[in-house]
This record gives structure tokens, sequence and C-alpha cells, in this order.
């Protein structure tokens, strides 16, 4: 491919939505309430919107007639490049609300960014995403005061998801070699410039919702480099079980 | 804690500047900022809204069907309050 | 008030709605009047919480990301119309919670048709082909019903279903000019889907009970054999154009009646499921009565948080 590192870079901005949104679009029709189950599902709609346009790009680049599905339904396990964070399951509301609390924070970051890229497809994408993402965050923020500063044993719940999950923020930060390359172009984020003040707005989030920062300073990564959680597996044997059952159909 | 259920409003949307907020509907929120965000979840998903007003359905006072003669019907003769009522020749232009 | 004042407000009522016009929440009504709303708007806000079950089975397993995208806002849909469904019950003096109580513990009814299994991919085109078909067909009618909340209720929801019925269509289409394998997959969901959705039309007019009263209320505008033969004839042709063939040996055309002649449905399958005994009655209420109470918490947790939030505003404003 001539392109490879402008096509590895892209999936791995898309392959954290593709995976969150999949893991959104497990709830519906269980969320705790209706009004909060289509909401979610709204966020879950905008995530595979998110996808569509980036896989469609990469199709693209790629050169060689591969489809948005074929990259997001048939690639093996160790080739996705989303972050761990995203795939970790809905082990109750607090973990699906504060998985999307602490991605949407860095999503939106890293979007504003993505709006310069000098890759005008990147940019403009970027441009219609970061409204979605807004609200996304919004939404996850207010729903992270509420559980933090609701019940007694809400805070306790939504505590616990931060703590659990708070080792899968670090890797946001780490740069792939696809990364590296696109910076260097002008064309992708520098993230570890966001880390600071993702740090910051997240922290002083979870104090207002009367929720501890959590202290731990160890991290897991691996998931940029394809090395996942055992959660993943399970996730991609539903999201590739057409593709791969029936090989080569359209639907 | 014992369940205590989310109060029930009144949504309303603006379809394009220019028009009023109209009824739309209603839903179930616990406070009114998320009363909005679900309105627009629920109400706006097809590009159907540019501004959305929350009321709580407690808010709202209504007037009682059972009074509708003595509210309404006494309108209905005052016909002296339409143009139609005014007797002029076909002549006169722009009135 | 006296039974001859009653007599006279439930003559004068009848003349109303005989002229067409709407009934408003606040307006008086005869308390069967009320029942019977209650009774079907619930029954009807409940099929569509229930028919997400069934369908939102198949969200993370859709073949293609369109496909993906189309399932989620569809069941999402459904989500919308329960609540513009329950709120226009609401209107009518029972709560949300009140309406969820009667039907997780049995005793409101939904749409038996939702206690089928989907099995495969191709369950999805027969649903939205199949039952969003046969629900439209109940569901334009009642855009003219004589209670003002259901109306406009059921306008926004037959506004927005519009898609549902050829998003199911297309997907049949897709497998039907397939591969071998995906024709089979179309023609096996066909199979499972066609009689539970002639059933979900309800009991023949000599068995249904509430008939006369909805039509007079303008619930209903034709008798179930009625709407039932009107779906078999528009849908047939549509089974023709792609290859499919309907599972009645004695489907024929009846050129005098200028219809459709049908086979016996098997009405024992029909009271078995409506009794709660369908493949999968027990799953819904299970996924249903699950999901609301592993909620409990979070709904709690968003009042005490208002409620705090609330008294905070209030200290300041001291």
């Amino acid at each position: 491919m001539k392109n490879e590192n402008l096509y590895n870079y892209i999936l791995g901005i898309a392959d954290n939505s593709l995976i969150l949104g999949q893991r959104m679009g497990e709830l519906c029709g269980h969320g705790p309430s209706l009004e909060t189950d289509i909401a979610c599902t709204n966020i879950s709609l905008d995530l595979f919107g998110q996808v569509r346009s980036y896989f469609q790009y990469a199709g693209k680049i790629a050169g060689d007639g591969r489809t948005e599905d074929d990259i997001a339904m048939l690639r093996k396990e160790r080739e996705y490049k989303n972050v761990l964070l995203v795939e970790q399951p809905n082990t109750n509301f607090a973990y699906t609300i504060g998985r999307q609390f602490l991605f949407d924070v860095y999503h939106l970051a890293f979007l504003a960014e993505l709006q310069k890229s000098s890759d005008l497809t990147l940019s403009a994408i970027a441009n219609k995403c970061i409204k979605e993402v807004s609200y996304h965050e919004r939404f996850s923020s207010d729903w992270v005061k509420r559980l933090g500063d609701g019940t007694e044993e809400s805070n306790q719940k939504m505590q616990d998801a931060i703590n659990d999950l708070w080792t899968y923020t670090d890797e946001l930060f780490h740069l792939t070699e696809a990364d590296k390359a696109t910076v260097a172009e002008g064309i992708g984020v520098d993230v570890t410039k966001l880390k600071d003040n993702y740090y910051k707005s997240v922290s002083n989030l979870l104090t207002e919702a009367r929720l501890q920062t959590p202290e731990s300073k160890w991290f897991q990564k691996g998931g940029k480099q394809g090395v996942h959680t055992e959660h993943l597996g399970y996730l991609l044997s539903d999201l590739q079980y057409m593709q791969r059952t029936y090989p080569n159909m359209e639907w | 804690m014992s369940t205590k259920n989310w109060p029930l409003w009144e949504i309303f949307v603006r379809s394009k500047n220019g028009l009023e907020h109209r009824h739309f509907g209603s839903l179930h929120a616990a406070d009114a900022e998320m009363a909005l965000e679900n309105a627009r979840d629920v109400y706006t998903r097809r590009n159907e809204g540019v501004s959305i007003w929350v009321v709580e359905s407690k808010h709202i006072t209504a007037s009682n069907p059972e009074n509708n003669g003595e509210l309404f019907e006494p309108a209905q003769d005052k016909v002296y309050r339409h143009p139609t009522f005014y007797d002029l020749p076909d002549e006169v232009k722009h009135m | 008030m006296s039974e001859e004042q009653i007599k006279s407000l439930e003559k004068q009522f009848d003349e109303r709605i005989a002229r067409d016009e709407k009934i408003e929440p606040k307006d008086w009504m005869p308390e069967k009047y009320r029942q019977t709303h209650i009774r079907q708007m619930s029954q009807h806000a409940h099929s569509e919480i229930v028919g997400m079950l069934p369908e939102g089975n198949w969200i993370t397993r859709a073949p293609s990301l369109r496909r993906k995208v189309a399932l989620l806002a569809k069941v999402q849909d459904e989500a919308g119309h329960g609540l513009y469904l329950y709120s226009a019950t609401e209107t009518l003096g029972i709560s949300r919670d009140e309406l969820y109580e009667q039907l997780h513990t049995g005793k409101a009814k939904y749409s038996s048709i939702f206690n089928y299994p989907t099995l495969t991919w191709a369950d999805m085109g027969a649903i939205g082909w199949l039952v969003d078909g046969a629900a439209i067909i109940n569901q334009v009618p009642l855009c003219n019903t004589s209670y003002g909340p259901y109306a406009r209720a059921m306008i926004r929801v037959c506004k927005e279903e519009s898609f549902h019925q050829r998003q199911g269509y297309e997907i049949m289409i897709k497998l039907a000019n397939g591969t071998p394998e995906q024709k089979e997959m179309a023609q096996d969901a066909l199979n499972r889907w066609w009689w539970p959705s002639l059933m979900m039309l309800g009991p023949t007019d000599d068995k249904s009970v509430h008939t006369a009263q909805s039509m007079k209320w303008k619930l209903k505008r034709k008798t179930n054999d009625e709407l039932r033969q009107q779906f078999i004839d528009q849908t047939v042709p549509q089974a023709d154009l792609i290859g499919l063939t309907i599972p009645d040996p004695d489907l024929k055309w009846n050129e005098e009646r200028q219809s459709y002649d049908f086979g016996e449905i098997d009405w024992d399958e029909f009271w078995q499921v409506v009794k709660g005994h369908g493949p999968m009655n027990k799953e819904r209420m299970k996924a249903r009565v699950g999901a609301w109470e592993r909620g409990e918490w979070v709904r709690d947790a968003a009042m005490a948080h208002a409620e705090k939030k609330r008294q905070r505003k209030e200290k300041q404003a001291v």
C-alpha cells in the first residue's frame, strides 16, 4: 500500500468509534429508562456514522476495492487498533457511563486538533464529528455527576467504575508508528500534548461529581498494537459473525 | 431508597426560526437539564427542531372543559370583531 | 350524578364522536371509554417496547455497517413510539410506572408475535416486511381515532414508521436475489413468520370480543378479518415479486371476490402464545423486568441528584 501510515492512522481513530459504538449498541432495549435507552442508541448511531466516514476514506486510500465492511468486520483480533478502554464491557450503567466519559473527554480534545489536519478529508470528518462528540461529552459528564452526586449506592458504583477503568486511560496518549509518521506530515494529532489537559478536565469533573480521582499510576496498554483484553474476542465474534459465516455475500 | 419516579415534562419544539414553539408531547426526566437532553434525543431525532422548551407538567394550569360554555361561547356571537361584519361597496379597494 | 344524567352525558359523548369530534384528556368521558383506551393504548406501547427485543437481538451481529445503523435506528424508533404511546396513555390518569407494573406482572398484554425467536438475519427482513406491514394496516386508521392524544401519537408513529417496512423488504430483496444460501434463509424466515403475522391481526370476527364497541369509538375502522384479508392481498404479490413462496398450499386467487383465499390458521397456537406459553414469552419478560430492576438505582440516583441540586440552588438564593 502506498500510504500505509495514513491508512493505519485512520484505522486507529475509527476502531475506537467502532468498538465503542458496538458496546453502546448492546444496550439498545435494555437501558435503565426508555429515555436513556434512546439517548444511548443515539450515541451508538453517531459513532457508527463516524466509522463509516473513516473506513470509506481508508478504503479509498488502500485502493484495492476493500469496502467499509471488509475493514470493519474482516480483520483478525490482533489487527484491531482500538484502545483497551472502549472494549470494556457494560458491567453496569456506571461502567457504561464511566467508559463513555473517559473516552469523550479525550475524543473531543482529539477532534479539535484533527480539525486542523492538513488532510482535508480528515479535517472535514473531524468537523462533522466534533458536534456529535460535544454532545456525547455533555451527556456522559452530566450522568457522571448524577451518579456520583446521587445516592450513596450510586456514588459507590460510579467510583468503582472509575477506579477500574482508570488503568486504561494512559494509553489514549501513546504514540504509534503511524501517529509519529502522520504527525510529522502535519496530518496526525500529537496526542501526548492532550494529556495534561485531559487529566485536569477529568479530575475537575470528578471532584464536582463528588468522586475521587484515582491515584494509581499503574496503567494497561497494548490496544493500539492489537494486544487486547479478553473482552474483545467475544465482541468481535458477534460483530463478524455474518461476514465470517457467509463470506463474499451482499447484504 | 424507595423508588421515586421521574416526573413528567411537556415538550415544546420550534421547528424553525420564524415559527412558534409547538407542543410535541411529553416525557419523563429527573430534572430540567435531563428533560432538555431527553427531548433532544426523543423529539428531534429527525431534524425536527431548532429550539426546545421543557415545562414540568404539574406547573401547567389548564382550563376546565366543563366551563367551556362560559369561557368560550360568549365569543361566538361577537361578529363585529370580524372584518366580514362591515358592509362596504365592492368598488372600495385595499381595505 | 344521577343515572339519568350519566345516560344523557353518554349520549352527548357518543354523538360528539359520531360527528368526528375529538375527545381530549380533561373532557368528561364514560369510565368504560377511559378503561378501554388505557388497555388498548398501553398494550400498543408495551408491544413497541417488547418488540425491541427480538430485533435488538441482531444489532451486534448485523452483516454490514449500513444494515447495523438502519436496524439501530429502527429499534430506537420503537423505543420512541413506546414513549409517545405511554405518554398519551398517561393523559388518562395512569402513570408509566403503573403501566410497567401491569406489563411486568403479566396483567397487561402485548402483541404475541414478539414471543417468537429471531434465529437468522433474514428474520430482520421478515419482521420489517411482514410484522411492520401488518402493524401499519392496524395503525393507519388509528391516526383518526376519537381520543386526541392517541390520534396525535399515532400520526407521529405512522410518519416515522414509513421507513421500517421498506427497510425489512429491502433486506428480503437482497437475500432473495443473493446466493442460494441467502435465498434459503429468506424463504425459511418467511415460512416461520407468515402465520404468526396473520394471527397478529387478531382473532376472527366471531371470536373477537371488543370489535363492536371499538368501532363506535373509532379505535377500529375495519374488523380483524377484513384487515387480515387486506394484509394477505397486498403481501402475496410482494412475495411473488422477489420469488419467495407463501407457505400456504391453500392460497389461491379468487376471481369472484378479487381477493386471495387462504388456509386455516392454527388458532390453538395463537391462544397458547397469548396465554404465555409461546417460545419466548418468559425470556421477553425476563429481559424487560431485568432492565427495569437493574435500572432502579440509576433512576433513584438521578432523582436524588435533582433534589440535591434544587436544595443547593435554594440555599444560594437565601
